[in-house]
């Protein structure tokens, strides 16, 4: 028998995963199972699950789940940290739940500075209900509820939140990456990692903004899909870290 | 047991809470029952405890989903329009089978309505306060003692049947002083929370725990239904409460009243006593479960000619006086709306009028 060079994350459970192909939800969990289990943190993290593709989410994560109503997941992590401050708390949270209806709650657990991490997923899509237009929706993308393409002068254009959350003062680490290729899966594992050390060592609210792909409701194969995010999600929501209170204070 | 002293409703219900355990609370200020917040706020970091203002209604109660999910003895309390923000989140709270304490001090509506005593969320409590297909306990106080005591049996009541219980106050109860005497904790025996997610370290069995009310096969979600409707049956049998008040007289009406009415019909009834009218008064603490036995059994076999249920709305509680009395005698209804409070003299001329 050879030596074991890769293995499924403990993180995660073998419940097998309900994306569509090419979704790129199924990378980003594993990148959180991994940090759960190199951090050793796993039996003291909860996670709190939302309404949108990732709902299921309770079932991959391989740890304590709390499945949240719809953008109400930093609310509910709240109540759970609050409750348990020695645990690790994140919210998995999509852009229709967390840009759109759960814009007050994301906007507040950062003004609050909990200490609490979340990974969002921006698609610019609305996944689970079908494609309808989402506040991250580019100009002119047609989606089911915008089928002549989002017209800013109708809905107005997408917002950044990631910039946005940066303004506040007790948000501690905000970043945005992507996981489209290697470099930037290895980019965005090392950022999804800091922002849980800095959820640990109490420096207040981490996010990360993941930018991602809806193949099935773009209407674009798994590889047009990525193409489609280069060209056209990452020139409008640039990657970078927007808040770093670690770097600030001479850390990394 | 403490010595008497002279508190304000709402300041005395956080009191009790404190007293009863609950060590965590999660609200947004709305009048007529911010007292309730501001004692917390000032008593629970004092005690052991954690208080936190939400930015909204609504993540208040995901905040007590989120904290009651991780084994919190936990409560809010609002004003009718910040139950209305509630109501989703108390759906999910019911789902996943939670326990905690919901304080509504009612104010007078529709909208923003006013900032006065009303009973106009009745139905709300006991009828319609969420989707789906539950039920809240709901316990409706009817002076400052009583709202304490009730408060460390609607904890233990929540834990016990793992469900919210409401607690159906009203303006006047939350901002009237009366002297109150605090119990000790009841310390009643209650079923460990093994259910909670806490992290698995912490889990007794080794497996991770899952809060949730998504049960996307139609056979589970019914499972759970049923799991909830066997529930609300053994509360049905075991936890009806009522206060029967002149009861045992000859009777020519019997009223029904519950809260801050059921004190005004009280004083009714003994002056209706001093002009040769026999009434008395049928006074529902549980509103849900309903005291329905009873008022059947006093329909069947009272002297009474009818019932009258007295409240301070459009007529939401003589709905469940009616099914009760099942047509085996007259049921009228008297009500103010709007913040009124009905005066004795119009109650005693009502009944008059009928009988």
């Amino acid at each position: 028998m050879g030596k074991i060079v890769y293995e499924k994350s403990k993180g995660l459970t073998d419940t097998p995963l309900h994306y569509c192909p090419g979704c790129l939800h199924g990378v980003v969990h594993k990148l959180i199972a991994e940090c759960l289990v190199e951090l050793d943190i796993l039996d003291k993290t909860i996670g709190v699950a939302p309404v949108g593709c990732a709902v299921f989410s309770y079932r991959y994560f391989n740890c304590d789940m709390h499945e949240a109503a719809h953008g109400r997941a930093p609310a509910v992590a709240t109540g759970i940290k609050r409750a348990l401050p020695d645990s690790v708390v994140f919210t998995y949270q999509g852009d229709g739940d967390l840009a759109s209806i759960g814009t007050g709650d994301i906007v507040h657990v950062a003004h609050r500075g909990e200490k609490i991490t979340t990974i969002f997923i921006n698609n610019a899509i609305y996944g689970m209900t079908g494609g309808q237009m989402a506040p991250t929706t580019l100009p002119g993308q047609k989606t089911t509820t915008s089928p002549y393409g989002r017209d800013p002068a109708h809905c107005g254009m997408p917002y950044r939140v990631s910039e946005m959350l940066a303004t506040i003062p007790s948000a501690a680490y905000i970043t945005r990456v992507s996981v489209y290729d290697i470099p930037h899966i290895v980019r965005a594992k090392a950022a999804i990692k800091k922002a849980f050390q800095m959820q640990i060592e109490g420096k207040g609210f981490s996010l990360v903004e993941v930018l991602s792909t809806c193949p099935t409701n773009w209407g674009l194969t798994p590889i047009e899909s990525i193409s489609w995010l280069k060209e056209n999600m990452e020139p409008y929501y640039p990657l970078g870290v927007y808040k770093d209170v670690s770097a600030s204070e001479g850390g990394n | 047991m403490g010595k008497k002293i002279l508190m304000k409703g709402n300041e005395a219900v956080a009191e009790a809470a404190i007293r009863a355990n609950c060590r965590f609370f999660f609200g947004y200020p709305i009048t007529p029952q911010n007292e309730i917040p501001e004692y917390m706020s000032r008593e629970l970091p004092k005690r052991g405890g954690v208080y936190l203002q939400a930015e909204a209604e609504f993540a208040a109660i995901n905040m007590i989903y989120g904290a009651a999910g991780s084994g919190a003895r936990v409560m809010t309390s609002s004003s009718s329009p910040g139950i209305s923000l509630m109501a989703e989140g108390i759906s999910y709270i019911i789902g996943a089978q939670l326990p905690c304490v919901l304080v509504n001090m009612v104010r007078g509506g529709p909208g923003l309505g006013n900032i006065a005593p009303a009973q106009s969320d009745y139905n709300q409590a006991v009828k319609g306060t969420t989707h789906g297909d539950v039920h809240l306990i709901v316990l409706a106080p009817s002076s400052i003692q009583e709202a304490v005591d009730l408060m460390y049996d609607a904890f233990d009541l929540a834990d016990l049947y793992r469900n919210p219980v409401l607690v159906l106050g009203d303006g006047m109860i939350g901002q009237m002083m009366e002297p109150v005497e605090f119990k000790e904790a009841t310390n009643k025996k209650l079923p460990p929370k093994t259910w909670a997610a806490t992290g698995t370290r912490n889990s007794p069995d080794g497996k991770r725990r899952i809060i949730n009310s998504l049960f996307m096969e139609p056979e589970d979600l019914e499972s759970l239904n049923l799991a909830l409707q066997k529930k609300y049956k053994e509360v049905v049998e075991k936890e009806v409460r009522y206060e029967l008040y002149k009861m045992d007289s000859k009777l020519d009406v019997i009223f029904t009243a519950y809260g801050t009415t059921s004190r005004i019909v009280k004083y009714v009834i003994k002056k209706l006593e001093e002009e040769g009218i026999h009434a008395g008064l049928i006074r529902p603490i549980t509103l849900w479960p309903f005291p329905q036995q009873i008022i059947g059994e006093y329909a069947s076999n009272s002297s009474a000619k009818a019932f009258v249920s007295v409240e301070m709305s459009s007529g939401q509680m003589v709905e469940d006086v009616r099914l009760s009395v099942n047509g085996k005698k007259p049921v009228y209804f008297y009500g103010r709306t709007g913040g009124i409070v009905p005066e004795p003299k119009e109650i005693i001329s009502y009944v008059k009028s009928i009988l």
